[in-house]
């Protein structure tokens, strides 16, 4: 017995090797970002120098020009309204398709064992989704739906959508794996193990995605603003390309604080509920 | 009379795996037997071929008389709902109440609506602390299953099954994750239902000596084949080195 | 079974009665009383309270709900279905890709590096805690700022062109970074770190020789998965802040040209070139997993 475990342990020849790989592997890793680094500096001609130089710079002309002044607050209300407009559209954007995800998922597991051809099919979609940028669901939308919330709503849909849809499959397959299993053993239907089993198992997890989406969406929604004017994104578009930085800053400044507090708020519900 | 049958059973995983190969047994009704066995040596798959986690490859299983191996969906559910299981795990719902999960047993008996709304009856409800009260549960009845220890977890899975009134129990590594006592208490409970309700029960495990002195007969399974089936008292030395393909001083059932 | 069951209904014996909670209508409870229940509840109720709220506030502006998602479909047809260029070449388009995927690759680069930094001075096993929270507010902050935002701001403070996309991009990624890897050296086994700091290791020795190659594999997936982000993101602000590569020709293709072939056509490349990096951070996971 303990001439086996001798066996086992490396000799001082064999860590020397490993040691030999490790470095060896470290320098092709180190070798292989070092070139991607120069191939991107020379396609993008972005200069290293300067974008160093850039950061003193802009944190100078932030607090210069990103200062709320008497004009900016005047505009508060009318910030404050696309911002409040903004959150709900995040929440009801993130509670939507992950109601959608959810189901849209269960075939995609793998321990609830549904037909496998059509759990293949779902994890493509989900992929084709979560693929597929959120500008160009903004520029497809904008055709039909023209500047309006729903263009907001469906592009950042889709895209929470295949997100939420992966991360659910991955969820139930890890923390409802066993209960699943014995619910079927017990001789439960589909239905019933979803609602059972899965739900009350895995629901606390599903919460703490849709959070972070809810989060993540808030930001996302600003960019497609700008796209689609619409939203908190349009008014700091439309400050900034007046050159109005006083009210561009009072807008961003809005937009951190929603998504501090609600990173805040979303921590707290996490420690509850996990 | 036989409750179950295996008659040549085999299966491959994945087209390429054997893991059962010609397995043929029968399983009287009331008896306890187990199922023992290095681990990979298919004693885990013989376990879920019988109430359909697992399908097999060939061969025919027989559960009261009818062929259990090619039913359909629904028969399945009717199969499973005499069937019983514990896990190794527990595998509970583990945010829900004890009592919660000792009702899941009955899901196998009601319509997918009333099932998946978890809505139960007064009497099923009473049923289940019966069981609790039997198993000796029921001031954990309205606890979270995680805030249980492993044993009483065990007793959970257990209640679990009763509750679904089976014929059969199969018992997956009951006790693997159990200290010494609360794994002679599992087994005395198991064995106690197994006298008292006359319901047959089949284990699988990995400690030789417990499944020696609680079975009346044991099924050594070596790389997917029966190498030895009889009373614990004729399972020899010897054969046990055979079963576990090892040599004599190299498992911990010689020591001491 | 029979004889575990009470013979009637009501007729369970009085001690087991009494463990027995019941309703107001008489009827035995089930659930657990636990904060975390009621919790979750209370969650998912205001959730869906806040979204039938939204839904009610939209200002829709009368839009024709019907006609618009039917001509969204005829559209997706149209992107999907017939894709082509028209207004842009191959070669240019490949070489838009790949400014792209750099500015991609330049900030997760710069992420990673101060994200890694950051990391060590904020996370919970390694860090002192004082500097540790001031780092995760700090952090925090900076990642509350939309991608967008920053490299609007850069835009005005150093100029159109690579170097607001890089930084901009930068912050949001230090920001997500310094979290992630935090959270990876937090996972790791803290055991590994008393018996190092009892042999009298430096902290830099802790680093190289126990913190890095135990999380390492975590750290290449999370960088991986930024530089997903980040792709999709340098595409996202080259379409909404002008800062060039694919996501400007898709701007120009959607809201200058009006031409959904060729829109269809880029977001082909687009998809094409993210399942391609996933792939490769696949391959690249498994070697260091």
């Amino acid at each position: 017995m303990s001439g086996d475990r001798m066996k086992k342990t490396p000799g001082s020849k064999e860590k020397a090797a490993v040691f030999v790989a490790r470095k060896r592997n470290f320098t092709i890793a180190f070798l292989g970002v070092f070139a991607v680094f120069i191939i991107s500096s020379l396609a993008t001609g972005y200069d290293v120098a300067g974008g160093f130089a850039a950061v003193p710079k802009a944190v100078h002309w932030m607090a210069s020009n990103f200062v709320p002044d008497e004009k900016a607050w005047s505009r508060l209300p009318n910030i404050l309204a696309k911002l409040i407009e903004t959150a709900f559209l995040s929440v009801a954007v993130t509670v939507c398709a992950a109601v959608c995800a959810f189901f849209f998922g269960l075939p995609g597991t793998r321990t609830l064992k549904l037909n496998p051809w059509v759990g293949r099919a779902v994890r493509i979609i989900a992929a084709f989704f979560r693929n597929v940028p959120d500008v160009v669901w903004a520029m497809l939308l904008l055709f039909s739906f023209g500047q309006n919330i729903l263009t907001g709503f469906f592009a950042l849909f889709f895209y929470t959508f295949g997100i939420l849809t992966r991360t659910f499959i991955e969820t139930v397959d890890e923390v409802s794996a066993d209960c699943i299993e014995a619910l079927h053993a017990a001789g439960a239907g589909d239905l019933q193990t979803v609602f059972q089993g899965i739900l009350p198992s895995s629901m606390p997890e599903i919460l703490s995605w849709i959070l972070y989406m809810i989060e993540t969406n808030i930001r996302n929604s600003t960019l497609i603003g700008i796209l689609t004017a619409t939203g908190i994104g349009y008014l700091f578009d439309l400050y900034y390309k007046r050159m109005d930085y006083a009210s561009a800053g009072l807008v961003v400044l809005s937009v951190v604080l929603l998504v501090i507090a609600i990173e805040l708020l979303s921590n707290q519900i996490r420690k509850v509920i996990l | 009379m036989s409750v179950l049958e295996f008659q040549k059973v085999s299966k491959l995983y994945n087209n390429v795996t054997q893991a059962l190969t010609e397995v043929s047994f029968r399983v009287d009704e009331g008896e306890i037997v187990s199922v023992i066995g290095p681990s990979g040596s298919g004693k885990s798959t013989v376990l879920r071929c019988i109430n359909r986690l697992v399908d097999v490859t060939q061969g025919s299983i027989l559960f009261d008389g009818r062929d259990i191996t090619r039913v359909g969906k629904k028969e399945i559910r009717q199969l499973r709902k005499k069937i019983g299981m514990i896990f190794q795990h527990y595998n509970l719902v583990n945010r829900l109440s004890v009592i919660e999960n000792v009702l899941h047993g009955r899901l196998g008996h009601k319509s997918a609506l009333s099932g998946a709304a978890g809505y139960f009856t007064e009497q099923e409800k009473e049923n289940a602390f019966c069981l609790l009260e039997r198993l000796g549960l029921t001031e954990q009845a309205y606890k979270r299953c995680d805030e249980l220890s492993g044993g009483q977890k065990q007793r959970v899975g257990i209640a679990r099954s009763l509750m679904q009134e089976p014929r059969l129990i199969l018992c997956d590594e009951p006790i693997a994750s159990l200290d010494p006592s609360s794994s002679k208490v599992i087994m005395d409970y198991l064995s106690d239902i197994n006298k008292t309700m006359k319901i047959t029960c089949i284990f699988n495990l990995h400690q030789v000596d417990v499944a020696m002195k609680y079975s009346g007969r044991i099924i050594g399974l070596t790389s997917g084949r029966i190498v030895f089936d009889g009373p614990p008292d004729r399972l020899s030395k010897a054969k046990i080195h055979e079963i576990y393909q090892s040599n004599e001083g190299e498992l911990i059932t010689d020591v001491g | 079974m029979n004889e575990l069951v009470a013979a009637e209904r009501g007729l369970a014996l009085p001690e087991l009665q009494r463990c027995m909670q019941k309703s107001r209508a008489g009827k035995i409870k089930t659930a657990a009383k636990s904060k975390n229940r009621l919790a979750v509840r209370l969650t998912v109720f205001v959730l869906l309270g806040l979204t039938l709220c939204g839904f009610a506030t939209f200002d829709y502006k009368n839009i024709d709900l019907l006609a618009a998602i039917a001509g969204t479909l005829d559209n997706a047809r149209v992107l999907f279905g017939q894709p082509r260029l028209m207004y842009t070449n191959g070669a240019e388009a490949w070489t838009a890709l790949l400014v792209s995927f750099s500015l991609g690759a330049l900030s997760t680069i710069f992420g990673a590096l101060l994200g890694l930094l950051g990391a060590l001075f904020c996370a919970g096993n390694i860090a002192n805690p004082i500097a540790a929270g001031i780092i995760k507010r700090f952090v925090s902050l900076i990642r509350a700022v939309p991608t967008i935002l920053w490299v609007l701001i850069f835009t005005v403070a150093a100029g159109l062109g690579s170097v607001a996309a890089v930084v901009g991009l930068t912050f949001h990624s230090a920001g997500y970074l310094t979290k992630a890897y935090a959270e990876s050296i937090e996972e790791m086994d803290s055991g590994v770190i008393e018996a190092l700091k009892a042999s009298g290791a430096s902290f830099w020795q802790i680093v190289f020789q126990a913190i890095l190659p135990s999380s390492i594999s975590y750290m290449v997936a999370w960088t991986f998965l930024r530089f997903e982000i980040n792709f999709i993101n340098a595409i996202a602000v080259g379409a909404a802040a002008g800062a060039g590569g694919i996501g400007f020709e898709l701007y120009m293709a959607g809201s200058h040209y009006f031409d959904l072939r060729e829109l269809g056509w880029i977001t082909y490349m687009v998809v094409a070139a993210v399942i391609a990096l996933e792939l490769l951070a696949t391959k690249i996971k498994a070697k260091v997993g």
